[in-house]
């Protein structure tokens, strides 16, 4: 046996130990050289007489991060290759063998007859932790750094090596259902307490307690396998069963509206697995994990979600010849929500934050706002007093712009107007001189024109945040006409520093995500002013894959701000530029009733002190008309929502302003929320054919009007056949 | 094409579906056989004469399982040459019973047909038939499967009928049933339920709640709030809706078909066979129809299913002299009534299903022999039977008095 990722030692009392330790990586993922030396570790010690047992374990600081994922995109390359070569049905069948392999071998495990044991230590999740269900006996260490799960969910696959059987064999039905649909990882005392795991242990002792079960007698035999086994939730159709079912159904649409088919399969293969015998209901485990791996969305949702967010989280954009700068110190001007917001994040990732505003009492008010969130936290068991106090020591409030010597990076996030910007902006440069990095959080105003307030304009740059900021992932990270490799380089450690994704765009009006988000919400505004319902709009936005509906949307980012955005681009780029029936919509909720959103407690929605919101009644009177919603056709409503806000994103390719398809995909799911399960904004596009797309647009531009018009390039790149990935897709190595 | 005629048509009266019900003790074979029996008694001196017997049962398991069609007509003494079939058609069963049976006769394949359907909700339970339709997610979820009572609610929420509304058909369908027995209207069709030693165990619906007046609805609590809420059902019944903010629960106990014990029989034959019989035709089936429509709103298939009817039949509600559409929820009547703009006084004039109950199997044979009683005692011709059914069916059926 020649083996190169795992070492095997059989002990004086016959226990074979397998240590898990891929060379050369930090991490062990499987691999198809994982499962071929696997099974021959099975076969060997199941022939061997001399064993009597085999624990499995890692050789490094965790157990195993589940499947390589480009193993899995492979198996998409080979099964289109086998398909054009030998014919689908051909292709099929050998993608099925290929991607039932390791739900196999696991099996195999399972039913060799020695008892198997696995030590888990640190991460074991996915296929690593589908290894450990497989196993007789689960000791897992003790430790905050341990957590086992099966997050598949996440990037729109599912557990397909026996997790999702022997999940929903373990523990209750509606249980299972929820840790596998929800993906979460989970902590020793719970996975415990859920009966994932048999025992818990110190980290330095897994091991010898699980060879010490194996020496107490332990059998190789699961509970399933022992004749007379029954479900925890017993049989589906039985009284019991009719009270978890049918909701499951029901609430599975409720959260995903359909548009996961991973999730639907996670569903199906529970309720046909336990319906069957073990080997029957992994081979149907199996079978729908081979359709989802086929599925676009899964294709999507592992690009964007996975592959490219960890490219960007790992500074694929960032300049290779800046040496990276540790951000120790960072100046805050202005301590209002979004300054407080990035003070927090900042002091949380263990950065000394400097907080500036007026005067003492509004800076302390920002300062307040970490100490809410971090009391919050401390309540919710989250954090520790101690951590707390730790955190806010590190945060400054000050009126003084003096605190600002030495700081690492200055960050302006006050009042989105150009005489305050200029104001804050003086104060701070007479502090720290032009040769630091000074970045503008501003999501209006041009980074060009405001790097005009700095003599050294290479080292202004601009950083979006989005609100909230402790719970928003992007920053947009925005180049003004003259920023620099090193205000780039700066910013982009800094945001890295925080823990949040990174795009970086070229200046423009409203950036990429807010142009796209726009066009979003006055899509909305004018289906109202066609006569739709207000809830039917609301609704279909999220079918269509949105978190909120646009007027819920409107309302959170206040209506009064929209209307001067729109005044504003009219004002700049003249009446032409402004919708008249979204105009006048903005003006009688804005103008005539004051109506501007959450904040002033009316806006499309009334908000009551108790209770739910609930959309204004008064919507309907100033519809000019009323359309019958059974005559409306909601698949083309939900092309409207996302195919504005596409055809805004590839415009933004045409201008300039997104030049890595991979930072439209991103920025578009975690900046707003773009229907995940497309990949983001340009995957959208890709996946449906940029030809498709094109006549989908022409179709929307003649019936809707010119917002649908597509830009040239998108025309050039439909006749040439061309995808976004295709034509701009040349990786950049991570820095 | 040969003429189906309508014998006769006879139905027990309907127990209380609970242990507490004066039926609990018949068994779901006494409950057919007690129909059959009493048609046998009244209008079949030959039983060997019958080609088959349909019956519907919605919940045919246990003790109703394993077609109940044949075991009723053997242990009611038809013989052996006279064999039995159980059909489900959920709600519709008792009407699509006695279509099938038209339909033997109208193909000239049969000459004498017993059609009817039995239900013991009290003893074999609504939903004990399991089924892949809200358990199997691959139809559930394409489907948007949700309850019946939210669907009625959806109902009541997209064509608002408000609490008030549903609530006030229901006093006003008590009032009429109480009229009718008080009247004596339904006695001539009702067979009692007799023991082993011919001792009456019923002999008049049970379900009734003559008293039952806005006050009183007033104070019952919407039934399906927390499966709408909790179950998720509300979100699935949106989705399939989206113009709906949020549902109007209206539907409860009071406002809803009751549920009962009961079964029902319909003789139904060609001319040559009422001869032999020595029997005189009280009516025909004229035309009936089937129908799918949206599975989420569910409930609204009489809507659908009468437009085909009357384009399959040329008939219109012009020719109609009166409607029984069961009662399942308020709503469902309320929207039909709705949908053609229709004569309240027409629809349902003897009340239905909200103060009668609904034996699921038996219904539709029940309001079948209910309009034709009707139509006698006013002496009108035609009336058109419907139902709505689960997964969003619908049948009707139009007869004509001869």
């Amino acid at each position: 046996m020649n083996l190169t990722q795992f070492r095997l030692e059989t002990d004086a009392d016959g226990i074979a130990l397998v240590t898990w330790d891929v060379a050369g990586k930090s991490m062990n993922l499987i691999d198809a050289t994982m499962m071929s030396e696997l099974k021959q570790i099975v076969d060997a010690t199941t022939s061997d007489a001399g064993v009597k047992g085999v624990v499995i374990a890692s050789g490094k600081d965790s157990f195993s991060g589940g499947a390589d994922l480009t193993m899995l995109e492979a198996s998409g390359r080979v099964f289109a290759e086998t398909a054009a070569r030998e014919g689908k049905d051909k292709a099929m069948q050998g993608l099925f063998d290929a991607t039932s392999k390791l739900s196999r071998i696991y099996r195999k495990i399972e039913t060799c007859g020695k008892p198997w044991a696995i030590a888990i230590n640190g991460a074991c999740l996915g296929g690593g932790f589908e290894l450990a269900l497989a196993c007789h006996y689960r000791v897992m260490a003790d430790d905050d750094r341990t957590r086992v799960g099966l997050p598949e969910i996440k990037i729109g696959l599912f557990p397909g090596a026996g997790g999702t059987t022997r999940v929903s064999r373990l523990m209750p039905t509606p249980d299972a259902l929820q840790m596998l649909l929800k993906g979460d990882q989970i902590k020793p005392a719970a996975a415990k307490a859920k009966n994932l795991v048999h025992a818990l242990a110190p980290r330095s002792d897994i091991v010898a307690k699980a060879k010490e079960w194996i020496k107490a007698g332990g059998k190789g035999v699961a509970p399933w396998d022992i004749q007379g086994w029954k479900a925890p939730s017993g049989k589906i159709f039985s009284p019991g069963g009719m009270m978890i079912w049918p909701p499951a159904n029901a609430i599975y649409r409720r959260e995903t509206f359909d548009n996961y088919p991973a999730a639907r399969a996670i569903l199906q293969s529970v309720y046909e697995g336990l319906q069957l015998p073990m080997d029957l209901a992994l081979r149907v485990e199996s079978r729908w994990f081979a359709k989802i791996l086929r599925s676009p969305e899964a294709a999507a949702m592992i690009r964007s979600l996975f592959v490219s967010m960890g490219e960007l989280n790992k500074g694929a954009r960032r300049p290779k010849n800046i040496p990276p700068t540790a951000i120790k110190k960072i100046g805050v001007l202005g301590a209002g929500f979004m300054g407080a917001g990035i003070a927090y994040v900042s002091a949380l990732a263990g950065i000394e934050v400097v907080l500036i505003d007026r005067d003492q009492a509004a800076a302390d008010k920002g300062k307040g706002h970490a100490d809410t969130l971090l009391s919050a936290a401390v309540a919710k068991g989250r954090s520790t007093p101690e951590a707390k106090a730790q955190v806010l020591s590190r945060i400054t409030p000050t009126a003084d712009y003096g605190a600002l010597a030495g700081v690492d990076l200055v960050v302006e996030a006050v009042f989105e107007d150009r005489a305050v910007k200029a104001e804050a902006t003086a104060k701070a440069l007479a502090v720290v001189g032009p040769d630091a990095i000074f970045a503008s959080n501003t999501s209006t105003l041009p980074i060009t024109s405001l790097a005009e307030n700095w003599p050294k304009p290479e080292n202004f740059v601009g950083v979006h945040f989005f609100s909230p900021v402790d719970k928003m992932l992007l920053v947009e990270t925005i180049l003004g006409a003259k920023t620099g490799d090193r205000a780039l380089a700066v910013a982009l450690d800094f945001v890295r520093a925080i823990r949040k994704t990174p795009i970086v765009v070229h200046d423009s009006r409203g950036f990429f995500a807010n142009r796209c988000v726009l066009n979003y919400i006055r899509e909305g505004h004018l289906m109202l002013m066609e006569g739709v319902p207000a809830a039917m709009i609301e609704n279909v936005a999220r079918m269509a894959g949105m978190p909120v509906g646009p007027l819920s949307l409107n309302d959170e980012v206040a209506l009064d701000l929209g209307w001067r955005i729109l005044q504003a681009t009219k004002a700049d780029l003249g009446a032409q530029a402004v919708d008249p029936s979204q105009e006048k919509l903005l003006e009688e909720m804005v103008v005539k009733l004051a109506r501007h959103g959450r904040k002033n407690g009316k806006g499309f929605y009334d908000y009551p002190d108790k209770g739910p919101k609930t959309l204004w009644p008064g919507l309907a009177e100033l519809q000019p008309g009323h359309v019958d919603p059974d005559t409306l056709d909601i698949a083309e409503m939900k092309q409207r929502f996302l195919v504005v806000q596409a055809v805004e994103a590839a415009r933004t390719v045409e201008d300039g302003v997104i030049t890595d398809p991979r930072e439209a995909d991103v920025g578009s799911i975690i900046g707003f929320g773009f229907a995940p399960f497309t990949g983001g904004a340009l995957s959208y596009i890709d996946f449906m054919g940029t030809k498709n797309f094109v006549a989908l647009c022409d179709r929307l531009t003649a019936k809707y009007g010119e917002r649908f018009a597509v830009p040239a390039l998108l025309r050039e790149m439909a006749q040439k056949g061309e995808t976004f990935y295709g034509r701009f897709g040349g990786k950049q190595e991570a820095a | 094409m040969t003429e189906a005629f309508i014998y006769d048509a006879l139905r027990t009266p309907r127990g209380r579906g609970k242990p507490d019900g004066a039926l609990h003790e018949v068994s779901t074979l006494g409950l057919a056989v007690s129909a059959l029996t009493a048609l046998k008694q009244r209008s079949l001196p030959d039983p060997s004469l019958v080609d088959d017997v349909i019956l519907g049962c919605v919940d045919p398991v246990g003790e109703a399982g394993a077609n109940i069609g044949r075991a009723a007509a053997l242990a009611a003494g038809y013989g052996d040459s006279v064999p039995g079939l159980q059909i489900n058609r959920f709600c519709a069963s008792g009407l699509d019973a006695v279509n099938f049976a038209a339909a033997q006769i109208m193909s000239g394949q049969h000459d004498l047909t017993v059609a009817g359907g039995v239900e013991s909700m009290s003893r074999v339970g609504i939903g004990a038939s399991g089924g892949a339709w809200p358990v199997d997610p691959s139809i559930a979820v394409p489907s948007y499967f949700v309850p019946q009572g939210v669907s009625a609610d959806l109902i009541a929420t997209k064509y608002g009928f408000s609490r008030d509304a549903v609530d006030a058909y229901a006093v006003e369908s008590q009032k009429r049933a109480a009229k009718a027995w008080a009247e004596g209207r339904f006695k001539p069709s009702i067979a009692p339920v007799r023991d082993c030693n011919g001792l009456t165990i019923l002999d008049r619906d049970e379900h009734m709640r003559p008293e039952a007046d806005m006050q009183s609805l007033a104070a019952l609590k919407p039934a399906f709030v927390m499966m709408g809420e909790q179950g998720g059902f509300d979100a699935v019944a949106i989705q399939a809706h989206p113009e709906i903010e949020r549902i109007n629960h209206v539907h409860h106990a009071g406002n809803s078909s009751g549920i009962v014990d009961g079964a029902a029989a319909v003789l139904i034959g060609n001319r040559e066979a009422g001869a032999k019989l020595g029997r005189a035709p009280r009516g025909k089936i004229r035309a009936f129809a089937n129908i799918g429509s949206d599975p989420a709103l569910m409930l609204t298939g009489p809507v659908d299913v009468t437009k085909k009817l009357f384009a399959r039949s040329g008939l219109s509600f012009a020719d109609i002299d009166l409607i029984e559409i069961n009662e399942a929820f308020a709503a469902v009547v309320l929207r039909y009534i709705q949908a053609f703009d229709l004569d309240p006084d027409k629809v349902n004039p003897n009340g239905g299903a909200i103060a009668l109950g609904h034996p699921l199997g038996a219904t539709g044979a029940m309001i079948l022999g209910m309009a034709l009683d009707e139509l006698e005692r006013t002496d009108k011709s035609l009336a058109l039977i419907t139902l709505c059914i689960g997964a969003g069916m619908g049948t009707a059926t139009i007869i004509e008095r001869v």
